[in-house]
């Protein structure tokens, strides 16, 4: 199919610039003529809230980066420039991180609206994998962010993840040096975090969004209902009859979703924008110090599920190897849950009680996990972290089989509003 | 079913526990004190810069903060500035530093005397309070001197000439009785220290404070350093009161436009 330049015949400057690039094409395509579901409840608030979040990562990151030293004598002191001397500094920072916080928690509700309503489900496999791949970009970008202010918890967080590689076999030690570019977290290892964190990871994250929203615009947005509305369009226009232009309708309602939101986030940046140690770590108020082990070490509080798994791992052969797969089986088991879940229903509203209850089951599981992995190795704790990684993994398994032992209810042809 | 329900309850079980425990978890080793710093009590912050710079500066420094910020954000004008906060330097533009060399602190104190910029932000407000309330008389250590919540600690008693000297309270004073009990009215009348705690000193020697005025003074010092590890949190406060009003109005409207333009959807 060739392509029509300016198919929307447009003239005068808006004609001369269609003739040339595809912009009221674009605009159409992906805003007012892109069709979505009239029927879009709370859950569908944070996709949009999450690009948000994105763009407040960037321009907030631009301006942070110009007052950061990426160097292991410097970043500390600079952190602390940017949070006195540099004007609107304190606000740019608190932005920031906890922005990072907010976009983790932006993006498990958007990841449980998709498990919700079978937006993974086919033909939005690709929408789903772009996804997992944008959470697993955001992953690294996270750490390498939470490592560069050089604080404690920074510098002994970022060993405890570094000496992970270390438990593959044969390799496992070079690597970890390789990595670290050092034989223990240092300078060079400093450098090259800030450059993978302000360079590569925001170049892959931006490029994974933007195939992630190709990808949903060329088969549509699913809705509550998980039902199809392409299947009845009006017969002189084409356009769905459930559908409604994204722009200007639900560019309007995200606008409310999004005051919202900042209403919320900005109450955390201004008064407590140490979240009460879970957002800002009390003891990355001390400079990076290889000589003294903080007595605690724990991750952000969004990797706490993925350490709980870790630790709950008992070690084989005294390495801690099966641990570490563990983890990066939890993370991995998401790319597959388009082909594991087998309910011929989309949408939680219609399946039987077994998948709704184990789904919520596995919603509190995962919150239980993520607490679980900030507390100190207690033997309950312990016991909570097995329990909960079991049930983690047992969920994914259940759900190739979970609809032949409930009853489904009757899909509706239409979405119900 | 029966499996699914079981693992439920435990869940469930698992997750009540989680929100239990976090009032466990977050208070970590039991502090003799509770404080929350007031940063907005100007006078109690100016009081609390002068305490810091005549007690504590000689030691340690608050290399992040400048002079000039202390002057402008506590509002005290150069002059006075100069000549009752500045000891090391001239220089209103210049940090904290101390006089004492890390080198020097090192060789007097076996490790030097940490930067204080940030210590209410390290080991909370809390901490620092009960630290500067908790040096008790302990021979067996080089300065004389232990400290409650950092044992072994090789910093001196510097403030003892306001507190005075004292004891760790014997085991039985915790249990009750008459001497616990004074403790506790004692505790009761001071501003803002712990509620409903037993002291766990007895004072031998009482210093120029009484231990309700040694506690406010405690207060000021405490109410500067987190001023000093933060001098933006007041301007961030009011800053997000500015903001939410504001977002509040823009929310308003929003959903205005919204139900406008949502008319024609049925």
């Amino acid at each position: 199919m060739a392509i029509v330049p300016n198919p929307h015949k447009t003239t005068g400057i808006m004609g001369w610039i269609d003739d040339r690039f595809p912009a009221t094409k674009l605009w159409k395509d992906h805003l007012t003529e892109y069709y979505a579901p009239k029927n879009f409840n709370f859950w569908y608030y944070f996709g949009s809230l999450a690009l948000l979040v994105l763009v407040n990562q960037l321009i907030t990151g631009i301006w942070l980066a110009m007052h950061y030293k990426p160097d292991a004598k410097l970043a500390f002191d600079s952190v602390e420039y940017i949070m006195r001397d540099v004007p609107w500094g304190n606000i740019l920072r608190y932005m920031h991180s906890t922005g990072a916080s907010a976009f983790f928690l932006v993006v498990y509700l958007h990841m449980f609206r998709g498990l919700l309503y079978g937006s993974h489900k086919k033909p939005r496999e690709l929408i789903w994998i772009f996804g997992c791949l944008i959470y697993l970009v955001l992953m690294a970008e996270g750490f390498c962010g939470y490592v560069l202010p050089w604080g404690q918890m920074s510098y002994w967080g970022a060993n405890v993840i570094f000496n992970l590689f270390g438990t593959i076999p044969f390799i496992g030690p070079d690597l970890v040096i390789w990595i670290q570019g050092d034989y223990i977290p240092s300078d060079a290892t400093l450098s090259r975090l800030f450059s993978l964190h302000v360079v590569f990871l925001p170049f892959a994250l931006v490029g994974l969004v933007v195939a992630h929203l190709i990808a949903l615009h060329e088969v549509g947005s699913n809705n509550p209902d998980g039902v199809d509305i392409k299947k009845f369009k009006d017969p002189v226009t084409h356009i769905p009859l459930d559908g409604i232009g994204f722009h200007p309708y639900y560019t309007v309602k995200d606008i409310v979703g999004v005051c919202v939101f900042l209403i919320l986030f900005v109450a955390v940046i201004c008064f407590a924008p140490d979240g009460g140690g879970y957002l800002l770590e009390k003891p990355n108020f001390q400079e990076a110090n290889p000589l003294v082990t903080p007595e605690h070490i724990a991750p952000a509080w969004y990797f706490g599920a993925f350490y709980a798994m870790l630790r709950a791992t008992p070690s084989m052969f005294s390495s801690a190897l099966p641990g570490v797969i563990v983890m990066f089986g939890a993370v991995l088991i998401l790319f597959l849950l388009p082909w594991l879940d087998k309910n011929p229903v989309k949408s939680i509203r219609y399946k039987g009680t077994l998948t709704k209850v184990t789904t919520m089951v596995f919603a509190a599981d995962f919150v239980m996990l993520n607490y679980v992995g900030l507390q100190p190795p207690t033997a309950l704790f312990t016991l909570l972290s097995q329990i909960g990684t079991i049930y983690y993994f047992a969920y994914f398994i259940g759900l190739m089989f979970f609809h032949k032992f409930e009853k489904s209810k009757p899909v509706p042809e239409r979405v119900t509003s | 079913m029966k499996s699914v329900s079981l693992i439920s309850k435990l869940a469930v079980a698992g997750l009540a526990f989680a929100v239990s425990g976090t009032a466990m978890a977050s208070g970590g080793h039991a502090l003799p004190y509770s404080y929350v710093a007031d940063v907005d009590n100007l006078p109690s912050v100016q009081r609390g810069a002068s305490a810091f710079m005549g007690y504590c500066s000689g030691c340690h420094s608050m290399k992040y903060l400048r002079y000039s910020r202390v002057g402008q954000d506590l509002k005290i004008p150069e002059d006075l500035l100069k000549a009752n906060l500045m000891f090391t330097s001239d220089k209103v533009g210049d940090q904290i530093i101390s006089s004492l060399s890390k080198a020097e602190g090192a060789k007097w104190f076996g490790q030097a005397p940490p930067d204080l910029t940030l210590e209410t932000r390290a080991r909370g407000e809390d901490w620092v309070y009960s630290y500067l309330k908790s040096f008790y008389v302990d021979p067996t250590r080089p300065m004389g001197v232990n400290n409650l919540v950092l044992p072994g600690a090789s910093m001196p008693h510097v403030l003892w000439e306001k507190q005075g000297w004292q004891k760790k309270a014997e085991a039985e004073h915790h249990e009750g009785g008459e001497a616990a009990h004074g403790e506790k009215k004692e505790g009761e009348h001071a501003e803002a220290a712990g509620h409903g705690h037993a002291s766990p000193f007895t004072l031998v020697q009482q210093g120029t404070l009484e231990p309700r005025e040694y506690d406010k003074f405690v207060g000021d010092i405490v109410n500067f350093m987190a001023y000093a590890a933060e001098p933006g949190r007041s301007h961030r406060q009011s800053l997000g009161i500015k903001a939410i009003v504001y977002l509040l109005i823009l929310l308003g409207f929003a959903y205005l436009l919204k139900k406008e333009y949502w008319r024609d959807v049925h």
